[in-house]
C-alpha cells in the first residue's frame, strides 16, 4: 500500500490501526473523519490525549488509573481495608463501583492469563497482589476476572497462589443473564447457576 | 452468502471491535475456517461460552465475502467440563489447541487431524494422562509426514545404542554422530510404542521421569518443525 497516501496521512492511519479493536478500514475511516473536522476540534482531541497522559497514572498501591500516587479508592480512609477485589482492568472498577454493593479495596491485574496470546503471570501484577495479601490484614480476596476462558485461567491460579491462612477466596458467582431464557444457556453457565442456587425457602 | 453447518472446535478467539470477536475454528469437513461471532462478548450473548477456545460444537455459518464467515448458531456437541476448572488441564488443551492452529492452514480439509484433536480433547477432560502432550505432539509429527526416526542412528542407521536425542535432524543419533542430551532405554521405547500401534498402553502409564523425556523431545521437536516456541507449554512452567 505505500504511495496511496502521503506520509502524514498514512502516519495517522498507521497510529490508529495499532488502537485496539481498530481494524485498518476503521483506521482510514477515523482518519478521514479527523482530516474533515475543523481545526479547534481535533486540537481538544490532541490535548486531552496528551493531558490525560501527563496526568494520569496507575496507583502504586492497587494498580487502577488515578491522578495522583494513590487512586481515589486507595486514598478514601472510609472503604474496608479487609477485603480486596480483584479485577482485569480499571474499567472493572467503573462496573462493580456502579452497583454500589463494594466497599473493599481493589487490585487491578492489568489483564489475565492468557495461553494462548503467551500472557503469563509475570506480565501480571500478581506478584504485588500476592505481597498485598500476605502482608496481613486481609480476610477476604473477591476474584472478579471476566467469566471467559482467560478471566477464569487467572482465577484458577490465583486461588492456587493466594493459600493464605485466614484469607477467605472467593469467586463471583456467573449465573444466567438476567431476562434471558433458560433453554438458551450454554452448559457451562447453566451448570454454575445450579452449583450458586440459592434456598429460597426452609432451612 | 450461503449457509453452511459443521461441527467444529474453537482453536482461539480473538477480540474484535467492542463487543465482537473472531473465532479460529477447526472445522471436521472444510478445515480451518475463521469466523466473526457479533455480540459474544456481551454477558447476554445467545452464544455463552460456547464459542471459547476448547469448545467443540456444531456451527451454523454464513460464508462471508472476504476471508472471513459469520457464526449464526452455535450448540454444543461434547462439553469438557474438568478443562475449564483444573488449570493443569487447560494449559494442556492449550498446548493443543495451539499445536494444531499453527500446523493448519486456513481452508485446508483435514478430517483425520479433526477427530485427533477431538480425541485429545476428550481424554485430556477425562483422564488427563501423564503422556498426553507427548503422545499427541508424536502422532501430530507423524500426520505431517515428519514422525521422528527412532528405529536406529539417523545419521548412520546403526541400531546400537546408547543414543542421544537429535531434535536438529528428526530423531536419534548413536554416540558416534554426534553428542546431545542422552536417550534412557524406556524413553525410547515408549516412543516407539506412541508411533507403533502401543498408544493405549503409553496413554496409561503413571508420572515419571521417562515421561517428561519423551514430552520433551516431542515438544522440542514439533517447535522445530514450526520454527517457533509453543506458547502455551511453557507459560505456568517456565515462572
Ligand atoms: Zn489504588
Ligand atoms: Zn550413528
Amino acid at each position: 500500500m505505500a504511495g496511496a497516501y502521503s506520509e502524514a496521512i498514512q502516519d495517522l492511519i498507521d497510529a490508529l490501526g495499532r488502537l485496539p479493536g481498530v481494524g485498518p478500514k476503521s483506521a482510514q475511516r477515523i482518519a478521514f473523519h479527523l482530516l474533515k473536522v475543523d481545526v479547534d476540534e481535533a486540537n481538544r482531541l490532541a490535548r486531552a490525549i496528551v493531558r490525560a497522559k501527563e496526568r494520569v497514572r496507575f496507583c502504586s498501591v492497587c494498580f487502577n488509573l488515578g491522578e495522583h500516587e494513590l487512586c481515589e479508592i486507595c486514598s478514601d480512609v472510609k472503604r474496608d481495608d479487609h477485603v480486596i477485589c480483584v479485577v482485569e482492568e480499571p474499567r472493572d472498577v467503573v462496573a462493580i463501583e456502579r452497583t454500589h454493593e463494594f466497599r473493599g479495596r481493589y487490585h487491578v491485574l492489568q489483564g489475565a492469563i492468557d495461553h494462548l496470546q503467551g500472557v503469563g503471570p509475570d506480565q501480571l501484577r500478581i506478584r504485588e497482589l500476592i505481597a498485598r495479601v500476605t502482608a496481613g490484614g486481609i480476610t477476604e480476596v473477591i476474584i472478579c476476572t471476566n467469566p471467559n476462558l482467560e478471566g477464569e485461567a487467572t482465577a484458577l491460579y490465583l486461588s492456587k497462589v493466594l493459600d493464605v491462612p485466614g484469607v477467605t477466596i472467593s469467586r463471583l458467582s456467573s449465573g444466567l443473564p438476567v431476562g434471558g431464557d433458560l433453554e438458551y444457556a450454554d452448559e457451562l453457565t447453566l451448570g454454575r447457576a445450579l452449583e450458586g442456587r440459592r434456598v429460597i425457602t426452609g432451612d | 452468502m450461503s449457509l453452511y453447518r459443521d461441527a467444529a472446535v474453537v482453536l482461539r478467539t480473538y477480540k474484535l471491535g467492542e463487543a465482537d470477536r473472531i473465532t479460529v475454528l477447526l472445522t471436521r469437513t472444510a478445515g480451518k475456517v475463521r469466523a466473526v461471532a457479533k455480540g459474544v462478548r456481551k454477558t447476554r450473548s445467545k452464544f455463552g461460552s460456547r464459542l471459547e477456545p476448547g469448545s467443540y460444537i456444531d456451527a451454523q455459518l454464513h460464508e462471508g465475502k472476504g476471508e472471513l464467515d459469520i457464526v449464526t448458531q452455535a450448540e454444543s456437541v461434547e462439553f469438557f467440563p474438568q478443562i475449564r476448572t483444573d488449570l493443569a488441564r487447560l494449559s494442556r488443551a492449550s498446548a493443543l489447541l495451539e499445536a494444531v492452529d499453527q500446523l493448519t492452514l486456513d481452508r485446508e480439509p483435514n478430517r483425520r487431524l479433526f477427530e485427533m484433536l477431538v480425541g485429545g480433547l476428550r481424554i485430556i477432560d477425562e483422564q488427563n494422562p501423564p503422556l498426553v502432550i507427548g503422545a499427541f505432539f508424536l502422532k501430530l509429527l507423524a500426520a505431517e509426514g515428519v514422525a521422528p526416526v527412532l528405529d536406529g542412528c539417523i545419521e548412520c542407521q546403526s541400531d546400537e545404542g546408547p543414543f542421544v536425542w537429535a531434535v536438529d535432524a528428526g530423531g536419534v543419533r548413536c554416540r558416534a554422530c554426534g553428542s546431545g542430551r542422552a536417550v534412557s532405554d524406556d524413553a525410547l521405547s515408549v516412543s516407539r510404542a506412541v508411533l507403533g500401534g502401543g498408544l493405549r498402553t503409553a496413554l496409561e502409564l503413571p508420572d515419571s521421569p521417562v515421561v517428561h523425556e519423551v514430552e520433551d523431545f516431542a515438544a522440542r521437536s514439533l517447535e522445530a518443525h514450526l520454527e517457533r516456541r509453543l506458547r502455551s507449554l511453557h507459560l505456568l512452567t517456565d515462572s
